[in-house]
């Protein structure tokens, strides 16, 4: 795990340490089985050009647990999460098996962040951020924000 | 009320409604599985023994671990299925999530989730006429404190 960032290690546009992912089809499968989400617009294809997205798409539940990995990475053992939001913008597409090592155009994903502001309330150092999943088009499908309380070198 | 609106009489009357409350123990093979489909390696959610020597005491479910539809989405289906009696279109999206985490949630805490329609609106979108209906998710552990408050939309249309 990576060393403990503090309060006085951030700045208003500090970057939160990328995460990159890689959805495929058996991902969404192994999610579908571990959410219990089981829509088929995530692995029915007709279902899902029914529902006018063209083909099964990534769950959005799945970006947005990403992103909360993204969060707790970069905050470490003594931060602490306390609010993650994010919304399901755009699409994204699993890397095929088939295809798995020549993925298609957009078939990688990055969760990124950075930090819009810091201040202290109620004994707490607070951090918020920006965050996003972005696929390999550079589209930011699943903005979000989150709010962390990071522990000081030098607590008052 | 517009000509055409998609929110008839009935949906109306189902907001700030609250339908049912669930009861669910957080289950430790549910906290791996969940962990290793996001492919999150953290000893805390991952390794019962490494858990249990820190201040968590137990296995600790990831951020998000109740969102919908894990557990308390059986209550959310349940609130849709309202929606859809009462008129809503049938086409659904997830439209997004904001959680609140005020308590940490482990292996074999029992948790109550209560679920509310907190509002039903509608516009226009890409998608033609499009509902939104905002789900407010209280998720209370056995000593009574709130856990963790979520708050969901769903897109209809």
């Amino acid at each position: 795990m990576a060393k403990q960032v503090y309060y006085e290690d951030v700045e208003v546009g500090t970057e939160v340490t990328p995460l990159a992912k890689i959805a495929t089809t058996r991902m969404l499968v192994q999610w579908a089985g571990a959410s219990g989400d089981f829509n088929p617009l995530h692995y029915d294809d007709g279902f899902a050009k029914a529902m006018g997205v063209g083909a099964p798409i990534v769950h959005g539940a799945l970006k947005r647990a990403w992103l909360g990995h993204l969060m707790t990475d970069w905050i470490g053992e003594q931060g602490k999460l306390m609010k993650l939001s994010c919304q399901y913008r755009g699409m994204d597409y699993p890397r095929k098996m088939k295809t798995m090592d020549e993925p298609h155009d957009g078939e990688t994903w990055w969760c990124k962040g950075k930090v819009t502001e810091k201040y202290e309330e109620g004994g707490e150092h607070l951090v918020e951020c920006e965050i996003w999943v972005e696929n390999g088009k550079g589209e930011k499908t699943t903005p979000g924000s989150a709010l962390v309380a990071l522990p000081a070198r030098s607590r008052k | 009320m517009a000509n055409g609106s998609l929110i008839t009489d009935e949906l109306r009357k189902l907001i700030g409604m609250t339908l049912e409350t669930i009861v669910f123990k957080v289950e430790e093979g549910a906290i791996q599985r969940y962990a290793e489909a996001i492919g999150d390696p953290n000893p805390l959610y991952n390794d019962p023994d490494f858990a249990s020597k820190t201040k968590y005491g137990r296995l600790l479910a990831p951020p998000g671990f109740t969102g919908w539809p894990v557990k308390a989405g059986r209550l959310s289906q349940r609130l849709l299925g309202s929606l859809a009696k009462a008129g809503a279109p049938s086409r659904l999206l997830d439209g997004g999530i904001e959680f609140e985490f005020i308590e940490p949630i482990g292996a074999g805490d029992v948790l109550t989730a209560t679920t509310k329609i907190a509002s039903i609106t509608e516009r226009e979108t890409k998608l033609g006429k499009t509902m939104f209906t905002t789900l407010e998710t209280t998720f209370v552990n056995k000593k009574g404190d709130v856990a963790i408050k979520s708050r969901s939309t769903f897109i209809l249309f």
